[in-house]
């Protein structure tokens, strides 16, 4: 299999580009530091070990949408052809956090959304002609209006909402559409916060995720627990939710 | 785009691996160069018992290179690795023993991270043979207290590497590290148990077995008292050859968690007892050579995660010391002897020879045997550790600071004659001494 990664230095895609090198697949690194990107593709290098092929990297800003197409297109030249696009990045801050700073609430509402909806756009036309599997994180966030995380998950609500859309359309296509909603995964994007119960970590992540991509599941909650936990909490009515805090 | 600094709230603790907490906050981030700017201690895995890897009381955060987990460089021709501090020895087990390759030093956990493991100075069942980890240390890139970053080995700043290994962490913040792994003929460990009778048996059966196997380690049921005092469970072995081994690689092993914090009595004496005599029992009375697992082997105690979770609330203390070989053969019985005196019960107790010893500055093992004694934390730990450490210093020994959490100052620089080299390295580093631990300001008088 051929892979793109989008957010393969940190968290969850770097665990996930670790397990898809080790099994032999071909990576390509999109990211916004290139020198970041060639440091982590000599340690997936080395991981592989004689399955190694060379990990090729592209930067990539998901701040900045005109940077994807060439991306995008520089990953295709490396790889030659590409069966998976997946989607790690994102940018994450506490609800304290966006409701005292303005411009970052602005920033991470169009690096979450937007921006993630231009690149999959531009990933889904590269992908549709020959079929192929587009895998994005999204976030439990998005399933609920939850205290905690009222913006950050208005705009992974948003993107789930895309990916189920995708889903709904292009599968008949050929196009497998990947929705991923992690609970709380301990990386280095929560790392200031304290782990509820149920807190993943990144290698189960991956592997959660890795399975998901093999099958074309649509939506897959990582750690599973979190299935359940969602679905109470989706099926809580209005008043309890208003004086719950989660 | 990390979150800004908050302040630490009351319910916000950091943990050693005995239960010990201080108030503080671990922080991590890939990105350990950036992380490392404005704390004073760094720390692995946090398989220290006590309070090494605890932050002092005035700045309460410790970064954490977990995440700073990448490969850098391999050279399959010789054995060079190098890699980022937070890259683990589970890791490294994981991905280099199916291709012939391992750490040619290895603690009893493969948790640990190799910027712990050069701090700790760690050694393993093979001290006699390969020494401790700093042996096959090439390179180590640190920053250190003044801010700057500085690459050092054993010829550029050589006093810097060699109070970094086994430093504790002291000396700065280690980033990367470079060491030579060892060729193994197989992934597989060929190797003997056997029962020893009592304590003195021990001692010689040790020495014995190292003049024989590279790998040596003894298990001792120091609950068993009169004749049966220190009787115990001898094993050693060394790397299988490629006909002895069987063709597949080690499957990675089930490992079972401890789920919840235990009450105390899991841990108490009658327990203890009993699960002692099990093991005893085990082991047969006469060596018979196999070929068997090397997880178990290196690892015995990996099997069962969080198994500090079993010792309670209170959580425990290990002592492990090393009586030098001019103590004489008689030593180790005596301190076992004093540590049953003192009506203290130690659930887990491992004897090994150790050699000569290494280069870091503040190195734990030097010729002699080793003692190791984990101990449930009671009212009267601190008057047992005093009174171990007090035979200890008689014995011209030292203790292990990786394990350490009760001894006291005065105690530590009457062990400690290198401590003025060690100081000397951390003047000329960090005039300041900004980098510490919780246990540099208890033992070496840095400011809280």
């Amino acid at each position: 299999m051929t892979v793109v990664i989008l957010g393969a230095s940190k968290g969850i895609g770097r665990a996930v580009a670790r397990q898809l090198a080790v099994r032999g697949d071909r990576l390509c690194l999109l990211g916004r530091d290139v020198a970041e990107l060639e440091r982590s593709a000599r340690d997936l290098e080395i991981r592989a070990g004689q399955s190694s092929q060379p990990v090729a990297v592209a930067a990539c800003d998901l701040a900045d949408p005109g940077t994807f197409a060439p991306a995008l297109d520089a990953a295709a030249a490396a790889l030659g052809r590409v069966d998976t696009v997946i989607v790690t990045a994102a940018d994450f801050a506490t609800q304290a956090e966006l409701e005292a700073d303005r411009d970052h609430l602005q920033r991470l509402l169009i690096v979450n959304f937007s921006n993630t909806v231009l690149f999959c756009e531009d990933a889904r036309t590269r992908l549709l002609p020959q079929g192929g599997t587009l895998c994005v994180v999204s976030s439990v966030a998005g399933d609920r209006g939850r205290k905690p995380v009222i913006l950050y998950g208005a705009a992974k609500a948003g993107l789930s909402r895309y990916l189920e859309g995708l889903d709904h359309k292009f599968r008949g296509q050929g196009l497998k559409v990947v929705c991923v909603k992690p609970g709380f995964v301990k990386t280095g994007m929560t790392a200031g916060l304290k782990p509820p119960p149920f807190a993943g970590e990144p290698d189960g992540v991956a592997r959660d995720i890795v399975r998901a991509i093999d099958r074309g599941t649509p939506v897959v909650y990582t750690p599973r627990i979190w299935a359940l936990v969602m679905l109470v909490i989706r099926w809580l009515p209005r008043s309890v939710m208003r004086k719950i805090g989660f | 785009m990390s979150p800004a600094p908050q302040p630490i709230r009351d319910d916000e603790r950091v943990t050693g691996w005995g239960g010990m907490a201080v108030a503080g906050r671990e922080v991590r981030s890939e990105n350990l160069e950036c992380l490392t700017k404005d704390v004073v201690l760094t720390r692995g895995l946090a398989r220290s018992y006590g309070d090494s890897s605890l932050p002092p009381p005035s700045r309460p955060v410790v970064a954490s290179t977990v995440l700073a987990d990448r490969l850098i460089a391999f050279d399959p021709a010789t054995g060079r690795l190098r890699a980022e501090a937070g890259y683990s020895l589970h890791e490294l087990y994981r991905t280099f023993l199916p291709r012939g390759w391992f750490t040619p030093v290895s603690p009893g956990t493969q948790f640990v991270t190799l910027g712990g493991m050069v701090a700790a100075d760690v050694h393993g069942k093979n001290h006699h043979v390969e020494g401790s980890i700093g042996r096959h240390i090439r390179e180590l890139k640190i920053r250190v207290g003044m801010g700057e970053i500085v690459t050092c080995s054993r010829e550029v700043e050589p006093e810097l590497f060699r109070a970094t290994i086994g430093g504790m962490g002291l000396t700065g913040h280690i980033l990367e590290v470079e060491l030579t792994l060892a060729n193994i003929p197989s992934p597989w460990i060929y190797g003997i148990t056997h029962r020893i009778g009592d304590i003195d048996e021990f001692v010689v059966a040790l020495k014995r077995a190292a003049a024989e196997w590279p790998f040596t380690m003894g298990w001792i049921d120091c609950l068993s008292r009169g004749r049966h005092m220190g009787r115990g469970v001898l094993f050693a072995g060394r790397w299988a050859m490629p006909d002895e081994a069987p063709r597949h690689p080690p499957r990675p092993r089930p490992r079972v968690t401890v789920p919840f914090v235990c009450p105390d009595w899991v841990m108490g004496h009658t327990v203890g007892r009993v699960v002692n005599a099990a093991i005893y029992r085990a082991h047969r009375t006469r060596p018979r050579p196999s070929v068997v697992h090397p997880e178990p082997f290196f690892y015995p105690l990996d099997t069962l995660r969080q198994w500090n979770r079993l010792y309670g609330r209170r959580g425990f203390t290990q002592h492990q010391c090393v009586l030098p070989e001019s103590a004489g053969t008689g030593a180790v019985r005596s301190l076992v002897e004093l540590l049953t005196r003192q009506g203290a019960a130690s659930f887990l107790c491992v004897i090994k020879d150790c050699g000569d010893e290494g280069e870091g500055m503040l190195s734990f093992p030097r010729r002699g045997v080793s003692i190791a004694l984990d101990m449930p934390i009671r009212e009267n730990t601190q008057a047992i550790i005093d009174a171990l450490n007090a035979f200890v210093i008689e014995a011209g020994g030292r203790v292990y600071l990786a394990k350490d959490t009760f001894t006291r100052a005065e105690d530590f620089h009457r062990m400690e004659p290198r401590l003025a080299a060690f100081d000397a390295v951390r003047r000329r580093w960090d005039p300041q001494r900004r980098i510490r631990s919780a246990q540099s300001v208890r033992l070496f008088g840095d400011q809280p």
